[in-house]
C-alpha cells in the first residue's frame, strides 16, 4: 500500500491534484459556507444595506465559479494541513505544493502573495521561507488527505491571543471568560477582517499551539456539531450574542456579525491560560482532497 | 443612488453623506501602502530635487487625482497578448494609509478616498477640509469589483513595487460603494462603533 503511495508521489497525479485543489479553493467558496450568507441574506431586513452587501457577496461567488477567476484579489497564506500513513516523505509532499503553488500563482489563481520582509522584495511565485505554510499529521490510513485553506491577510491582520484573567474584561480563568473576550475580539475587528467572520479559538495550548489549533478549528463545516456538549453550547452562545453586536456585513450594521464560531481546546501549563481567536473572512476558502494509493483522487467535505 | 463621474465637482461631494450608496465612473488609480509612502515621502515631502521620472509621475498622478479618486486595491491583473485586464480586484484595508492620507488628499486634490474598514480623524479632517469622501467598497467581491474595472490604461511602478502595490491607471465603470466618511465631519464607523460599544456593554454587564 505504501509502495504505491510512494510511487503515486513520483509521478504527476499529486501535483494535478494539488493544483485543482490550489484553482478550487482560490475561485469556489465551498457549499456551506455560500449557504450561511444565503441564510444570513434572509435573516437581514428587506432593503436593508446588509442584505444589499450581502446580495453583492452572492454575485461575487456566483461569478467567481463561473469564470473561474481568484473570488477575491487577496489569495491568502496558503496552509497545507496533510494527513499521511506511515513512511511518505513530508519533505517530497511539501515540495510537490510548493511547485503546484508557484504554478498557480504564474495562472494567477493566486496572487504573488510572499514578501521577503527584510528586503521587501517579493518572490513572485507565493514560494519563500513559511510561504506555503504545512501542517502535518501522521494517520492510520491508506490514502493522504490534503486540505487547504486561503488565508486572507485582513483577517489574519484581527486575529488575537488573550491571557486570563483580563481585569479590564473581567474574564477570568472558566468558560464565562472565554465568552467575554470572545465577544470583545468580535467588537475589536469590526469590520476589518470583512464580516460577517468565523471565529475559530483555542483554548489553552502555549503561544503558538493556540493560533495553530484555532486555525485547525477553521477546516470544520459551519453545520457542524461540537462533539463536546459544553463546547458545543459556548459556540451556539457566542454565535447569537455576537449577531448582537449590530456590527453587520463589512462592520457597517446589521443582524450578521459572525457566520460561526468553532472552538477547540489543548490541555494548558498550569501557569497559562490563552484564549487564541483566528478570524477568517466571509470567503471562507478551504477544501480537501484525497488520494488512493491507486493514484485516484477525490474532493472530500 | 448617486452616481458620480470624475472629475467630481465640490458640489457633488457637499451634496453626499455618510450612509449614500454611490456609483462611481471614470479615470483613477489603484494605490496602496508602497504607493502611498512614495507619494508623500518622495513626491511631495521629500524636500529634495525630484528625478526627471519622478517629476514625470507627480505631474501625470496630479492630472489624474485632480478631483478624482485613489482606490486601495492590490489587484490580480492579467497580460493577454500585451494587453492588460484586471481580474480580481476587491478593496483593502484603508486603516494602514492613515498617517498618508490627508496629505494626499490635500497634495493631489482628491476627492475620493476608497477603500475598505474606514479611516481615522486625520483622513475625516482632511475630507472636510478639501471636500472630499471615503468610500466603502465591498470587501471580498473580487470578481464584481474587477468587472466595473473596465480598462486597464497604464501602470506605473510595476517592476519597483511588484503588481499588487503598483499604480493602475485604470477606467471604473458604475463602481459600486458606500460613503462612509463625508464632507461634512461625520463618519458612519465612529457613529457605529459608538452602537457596538454600547451592545457590547450590555453583553458584559452582570
Amino acid at each position: 500500500m505504501i509502495d504505491n503511495l510512494k510511487k503515486v508521489l513520483s509521478g504527476p497525479i499529486f501535483g494535478e491534484a494539488v493544483f485543482d485543489l490550489i484553482r478550487r479553493a482560490a475561485c469556489d467558496l465551498p457549499p456551506d459556507v455560500e449557504s450561511a450568507i444565503r441564510k444570513a441574506r434572509e435573516n437581514e431586513a428587506p432593503g436593508s444595506r446588509a442584505q444589499e452587501i450581502l446580495s453583492m457577496y452572492l454575485d461575487n461567488i456566483a461569478r467567481a465559479r463561473e469564470k473561474q477567476v481568484a473570488l477575491c484579489q487577496d489569495t491568502g497564506l496558503p496552509i497545507f494541513i496533510i494527513r499521511h500513513p506511515l513512511g511518505l516523505s513530508q519533505r517530497k509532499m511539501a515540495g510537490l505544493c510548493e511547485e503546484a503553488v508557484a504554478k498557480a500563482t504564474k495562472v494567477q489563481y493566486l496572487r504573488p502573495n510572499a514578501v521577503d520582509p527584510v528586503t521587501g522584495k517579493n518572490s513572485g511565485n507565493s514560494v519563500g521561507p513559511g510561504s506555503p505554510v504545512f501542517y502535518f499529521e501522521e494517520a492510520d490510513a491508506d490514502s493522504v488527505t490534503v486540505h487547504l485553506m486561503l488565508k486572507g491577510g485582513g483577517s489574519e491582520n484581527v486575529c488575537t491571543q488573550y491571557s486570563l484573567p483580563d481585569g479590564t474584561l473581567k474574564a477570568g480563568r472558566d468558560l464565562e471568560g472565554v465568552r467575554r473576550v470572545l465577544l470583545d475580539a468580535t467588537r475589536k475587528a469590526e469590520g476589518k477582517g470583512c464580516a460577517p467572520g468565523i471565529l475559530g479559538v483555542c483554548i489553552g495550548g502555549d503561544r503558538s499551539s493556540g493560533y495553530n489549533h484555532s486555525k485547525h478549528q477553521l477546516l470544520r463545516r459551519l453545520d457542524d456539531v461540537n462533539p463536546d456538549p459544553v463546547l458545543a453550547g459556548l459556540e451556539g452562545r457566542v454565535l447569537r450574542e455576537a449577531n448582537t453586536l449590530g456590527i453587520g456585513p463589512l462592520g457597517l450594521g446589521g443582524k450578521t456579525t459572525l457566520l460561526g464560531v468553532k472552538i477547540g481546546s489543548l490541555h494548558r501549563h498550569p501557569a497559562c491560560y490563552f484564549v487564541t481567536i483566528t478570524y477568517m473572512c466571509w470567503e471562507c476558502r478551504r477544501w480537501g482532497i484525497t488520494i488512493e494509493s491507486d493514484g485516484s483522487w477525490r474532493y472530500i467535505e | 443612488m448617486t452616481n458620480l463621474n470624475i472629475p467630481i465637482s465640490q458640489q457633488d461631494i457637499l451634496s453626499l453623506h455618510a450612509g449614500d450608496s454611490v456609483t462611481i465612473s471614470g479615470i483613477a488609480t489603484t494605490g496602496r501602502d508602497a504607493a502611498h509612502k512614495y507619494m508623500v515621502e518622495t513626491l511631495l515631502n521629500s524636500g529634495k530635487t525630484l528625478s526627471a521620472q519622478d517629476r514625470r509621475l507627480l505631474d501625470e498622478l496630479k492630472s489624474i487625482y485632480n478631483g478624482g479618486m485613489i482606490y486601495h486595491c492590490g489587484p490580480i491583473v492579467r497580460n493577454e497578448n500585451g494587453k492588460w485586464r484586471i481580474i480580481s480586484a476587491g478593496p483593502t484595508t484603508s486603516i494602514r494609509e492613515e498617517v498618508y492620507e490627508d496629505s494626499v488628499i490635500s497634495g493631489f486634490g482628491l476627492r475620493v478616498v476608497m477603500g475598505k474598514g474606514g479611516m481615522g480623524s486625520r483622513t475625516l479632517a482632511a475630507c472636510t477640509k478639501n471636500k472630499a469622501i471615503y468610500v466603502h467598497a465591498i470587501g471580498g467581491a473580487g470578481v464584481t469589483s474587477a468587472e466595473k474595472m473596465v480598462e486597464v490604461l497604464d501602470v506605473f511602478k510595476l517592476e519597483e513595487f511588484g503588481l499588487p502595490e503598483a499604480f493602475w491607471k485604470v477606467r471604473f465603470h458604475n463602481f459600486p460603494g458606500i460613503v462612509t466618511m463625508d464632507a461634512h465631519g461625520k463618519s458612519l464607523h465612529e457613529e457605529l462603533g459608538r452602537e457596538f460599544d454600547k451592545n457590547l456593554a450590555e453583553l458584559l454587564e452582570g
